[in-house]
């Protein structure tokens, strides 16, 4: 149970993928425009994410080790299709506006990443708690990076207006560039915060 | 269609890097030298164009006719992955010299979602087999064009002092940033 815990938890702050490992930079920079849609992108991603490496530890012995990584790709992208399915019939909202970034979860490089360095090796119980802790973190910072974005370039958190009237959005945070500073400003941030950490 | 607009639309308008977001990977990965940023700028045309060309025969010939639409995203993937071990075959055997310059690039670009984004792009856009070829031309130009750029500043900001927390991937991403606000004005920008 310990070592579950620790694993949920390394991948949300020890080896957060975007922070730290810098996986996944694609969907990270293109839907992050508001916290919502930066949820709802690390969600669908962990629950794939969940469900393949799951399937993968369980399938990992019967899997010939010359075609794993063609079978790894077959397994996410039936996961992929029905998450993106499934959003289509529940959630058309979202569904189009993640639009063309929900089949592309398929080369998401965290997806395949875990499950070649850790689905492939380990038992399904800690595959699972891999899963859930590394699609926590990339949740959590797109959330993360998607708030920054939304309340520089709307002035807004989950849709919910936090200035007066008077306050004037710096709309480019919500367009193309604002992704690249957001997210360069916010791993600075990040690097700073640890530097000082380990000298204290 | 005017062709025209397709190519400034693809290459600077909605350039896939900058304004689409599509290849981040390699774009923030392999840009650290001008000359390694053009070699997978070749490779990724290479593989774009032939995916492009192949998924949309397989749409228009059997997954459309058989209302299998809903395999788009499995058999387009197992598309591409193939292809990219069969180029790197290929061209292994027919032009060692190329192999030796696209070296560790070419199987890196199965994940690389520009290949993945642009086949399925072609499809909802409802381009014919010209216009998808055009459009995936000028869109691995416009990749071309951002990396080799992105690649020719970043040889430069490695002999600059940069603060500490900034060294390396948020600057990086800065420049990005600040060069997708010069991109940024093309937008709004149209020909009829």
């Amino acid at each position: 149970m310990k070592k579950i815990l620790k694993t949920i938890k390394n991948g949300i702050a020890n080896e957060n993928p975007i922070f730290v490992q810098l996986l996944g930079m694609c969907p990270t920079l293109a839907v992050t425009t508001s916290a919502k849609n930066g949820l709802a992108m690390g969600l669908a991603t962990t629950a794939v994410l969940l469900c393949s490496n799951f399937a993968i530890s369980v399938l990992r012995k019967f899997i010939p080790d010359k075609i794993r990584i063609p079978a790894f790709i077959v397994i996410v992208a039936t996961f992929v299709s029905v998450v993106k399915m499934l959003m289509n019939a529940y959630a058309i909202d979202l569904y189009n506006e993640l639009g063309l970034f929900i089949p592309l979860i398929v080369v998401n490089c965290l997806i395949l990443g875990r499950a070649e360095a850790y689905a492939s090796k380990n038992g399904p119980i800690s595959s699972l708690a891999d899963g859930l802790g590394m699609g926590l973190g990339f949740a959590l910072s797109l959330t993360i990076l998607g708030s920054v974005r939304e309340i520089f370039g709307a002035g807004k958190i989950f849709g919910l207006a936090l200035f007066g009237q008077a306050y004037q959005p710096a709309i480019i945070m919500i367009l193309p560039p604002g992704a690249f500073l957001a997210l360069g400003l916010l791993i600075a941030l990040y690097n700073n915060f640890k530097s000082k950490k380990k000298i204290s | 269609m005017n062709y025209l607009a397709i190519v400034i639309g693809a290459v600077f308008v909605g350039n896939i890097v900058l304004a689409q977001f599509l290849g981040i990977c390699p774009f923030l990965g392999v840009s650290k030298k001008v000359e390694t940023a053009a070699g997978m700028s070749m490779a990724v045309t290479f593989v774009m164009l032939l995916a492009s060309i192949i998924t949309y025969g397989l749409w228009e010939g059997v997954l459309k006719p058989l209302s299998l639409e809903y395999m788009q995203t499995i058999v387009f993937i197992l598309v591409i992955a193939t292809l990219v071990q069969l180029v790197e075959l290929f061209v292994k055997k027919a032009s060692p010299s190329l192999y030796e310059a696209l070296g560790v690039y070419l199987p890196l670009i199965t994940t690389n979602c520009a290949v993945l984004g642009i086949a399925i792009l072609n499809i909802q856009k409802g381009f014919n087999l010209l216009e998808l070829i055009v459009h995936t031309l000028s869109v691995s130009l416009g990749f071309g064009m951002a990396i080799i750029l992105f690649a020719g500043i970043r040889e430069r900001l490695v002999l600059s002092d940069v603060p500490n927390a900034f060294k390396d991937f948020p600057v990086a991403l800065i420049t990005a940033g600040l060069m997708a606000i010069a991109f940024l004005g093309f937008s709004g920008f149209s020909i009829i």
